[in-house]
């Protein structure tokens, strides 16, 4: 459903600062896929969720959705298929509105906004029985300004609006990582409910390698732009954290290695 | 008694000056723009309306005529920004340049066109309501600004107008949400400037002269309106209440300005005063917070009302 084929991105190209952030990453998900993405820092994880939502246009490569080619696409024309859930709480939802009026622009997601009235009586009774699913009592504040709200609540509503319109692929970018443990536990909580309810099809960024084992069907580990380790189904189920500690340590081995035969 | 037909001209002025102060909220406050095409899309709504009196074209038209120049010169500041990617404060100063030898070309190379000969709109109107042009002006200020309000609140209450705030608060989210921001920023240009320059078409049609300065200043003008509005009513209230504040702060300004003329200042320090006088509104949210500060420091803890800084740092809980 979604491929990502030798995708190649570099940033401050020609500058001293070049990063290599891709480096011919492939990447195929089926329908239904909830797959986990671990890795270290500057791996390229976030890279790739950006490539897939179209902030960033890629220097070589192709990324195809459902058979269509959206390499070019903008992304606020990719918004069409896609729900995302930022790291920063306060990236998702827009402050100074409130929790009904953000759920009513991303009610219309994907549609052509016209000079209708911006939230329709009917659509709030259906907001309040979304809310009322998250179970942090929203559903009695559809008036609040956003803004009043803490970074969980913050957080569970943007997971709301992403999934408002039933997207075709998820897209959750470490969205738990600023969060509180319990807050964290929680969010993460609705996540695995609202993509087993909804069926979706979503792909998950995680610092934390106990959620990358236990949530998902699927797990990636990307290392230099490039993904070095891809299990699923019952294997990924026996899979420990100190299986994935030691696939970790053979990556950057690996790369040490190949650092001592250029320099050899 | 001088001074109270000075304040019945402020209050008169101050009405007109409103719309275009409710243009500057449309970009300040909403899109969170610093729009500095308002200097010469201000001057541009005098220019064009009385240039097209003078050659005989019915007043109400050239209104509307100069409302959709004001409009162009928005779209041209929201292209700058949209397309060329430039920064906005420098989009607008690259508009209101532009816009000075524009306006000189619509006054046929003059820098000034006195309409002391012709009919105004406030002139006609009075033919029908015969009564003193003060109040005259008063009540089409009010009116204008009444229709004004009601546009502005129906408008940003649609599903662009949601999307054109929700660009203003965090384009990155109305993004994700399939919205084109550039399209918003362009459309809200579009408006703020039709209201400037309709602003400026009026007051040049009162003050009958229209001149290519006109403009200058007219951007912190109307930004001392909008926080003057601001700092009395506060921020808590809804939308309606927001916009009514914009228009008390554009009456209080002219007020102002207009008992410190009678007290006796130069009207050629009336820039610097007003700059002064833009500053200590700017700063009176910050004084605010140190002596907030202060108190808390001696003892007493206040809590600070949550979303008073635009919510962004303000997460309850």
């Amino acid at each position: 459903m979604i491929q990502l084929n030798n995708i190649y991105k570099t940033f401050h190209k020609g500058t001293v600062n070049e990063k290599k952030a891709l480096n011919g990453l492939n990447l195929q998900m089926n329908k239904g896929d909830f797959v986990t993405v671990i890795g270290g820092n500057g791996a390229g994880k976030s890279t790739m969720l950006n490539v897939i939502a179209g902030v960033y246009y890629v220097e070589s490569g192709s990324v195809i959705l459902d058979d269509k080619n959206i390499t070019k696409k903008p992304d606020y024309k990719r918004a069409k298929y896609l729900g995302r859930v930022f790291q920063d709480p306060m990236k998702g939802t827009a402050a100074d509105l409130s929790i009904e009026e953000n759920l009513a622009l991303a009610y219309r997601r994907g549609k052509t906004r016209s000079l209708r009235w911006g939230i329709h009586k009917s659509e709030r009774e259906q907001y309040r029985e979304r809310l009322k699913l998250l179970g942090l009592g929203l559903e009695d504040r559809l008036k609040t300004k956003v803004g009043l709200l803490s970074g969980g609540q913050r957080q569970a509503l943007t997971l709301l609006m992403a999934t408002l319109q039933k997207p075709k692929l998820l897209l959750l970018d470490e969205h738990t990582a600023a969060l509180d443990p319990k807050t964290a536990a929680k969010v993460l909580h609705i996540t695995e409910q609202i993509i087993e309810q909804d069926q979706l099809t979503a792909l998950m960024i995680t610092h934390n390698m106990k959620d990358a084992l236990r949530m998902g069907n699927r797990l990636v580990m990307m290392h230099d732009g490039r993904i070095i380790f891809d299990v699923q189904g019952e294997e990924k189920k026996r899979l420990t954290v100190q299986d994935l500690l030691e696939k970790f340590q053979i990556a950057s081995g690996d790369e040490l290695a190949n650092d001592r035969m250029l320099l050899g | 008694m001088g001074t109270l037909l000075a304040l019945e001209g402020a209050v008169a002025q101050g009405l007109l000056y409103a719309i275009m102060t409710l243009g500057v909220y449309i970009t300040y406050k909403l899109l969170d723009f610093a729009d500095l095409t308002v200097d010469g899309s201000f001057a541009l709504g005098g220019c064009v309306s009385a240039i097209l009196i003078t050659v005989g074209l019915d007043p109400f038209t050239s209104l509307l005529l100069a409302t959709l120049a004001g409009m162009a010169s928005g779209v041209v500041t929201g292209f700058f920004n949209t397309v060329f990617k430039i920064p906005p404060i420098l989009a607008g100063i690259l508009t209101m340049l532009a816009l000075y030898s524009v306006n000189l070309r619509v006054m046929l190379g003059k820098a000034n066109v006195p309409l002391g000969q012709q009919d105004t709109i406030f002139t006609i109107i009075q033919e029908w309501i015969p009564i003193q042009t003060d109040l005259l002006v008063i009540l089409i200020g009010l009116v204008t600004v009444v229709l004004v309000i009601a546009f502005m609140y129906w408008f940003f209450g649609t599903e662009v107008g949601s999307a054109i705030r929700a660009t203003g608060n965090n384009s990155d989210m109305i993004r994700a949400l399939g919205v084109n921001t550039s399209w918003m920023k362009i459309i809200a240009l579009l408006f703020s400037n039709g209201l400037v320059a309709l602003s400026g078409a009026l007051i040049a049609q009162y003050q009958q002269n229209a001149s290519v300065s006109n403009g200058t200043g007219t951007i912190v003008v109307g930004l001392a309106s909008v926080i003057i509005g601001e700092v009395i009513f506060g921020s808590r209230f809804n939308f309606i209440y927001k916009l009514m504040s914009v228009v008390v702060g554009s009456l209080i300004y002219r007020i102002v300005v207009a008992l410190v003329l009678q007290v006796g200042l130069d009207t050629q320090d009336l820039k610097l005063f007003t700059a002064v006088f833009v500053a200590l509104a700017l700063a009176v949210p910050v004084f605010k917070q140190r002596i907030q500060r202060l108190s808390n420091r001696t003892g007493k803890i206040k809590e600070q009302p949550p979303g008073d800084n635009g919510g962004q740092g303000g997460a309850a809980q």
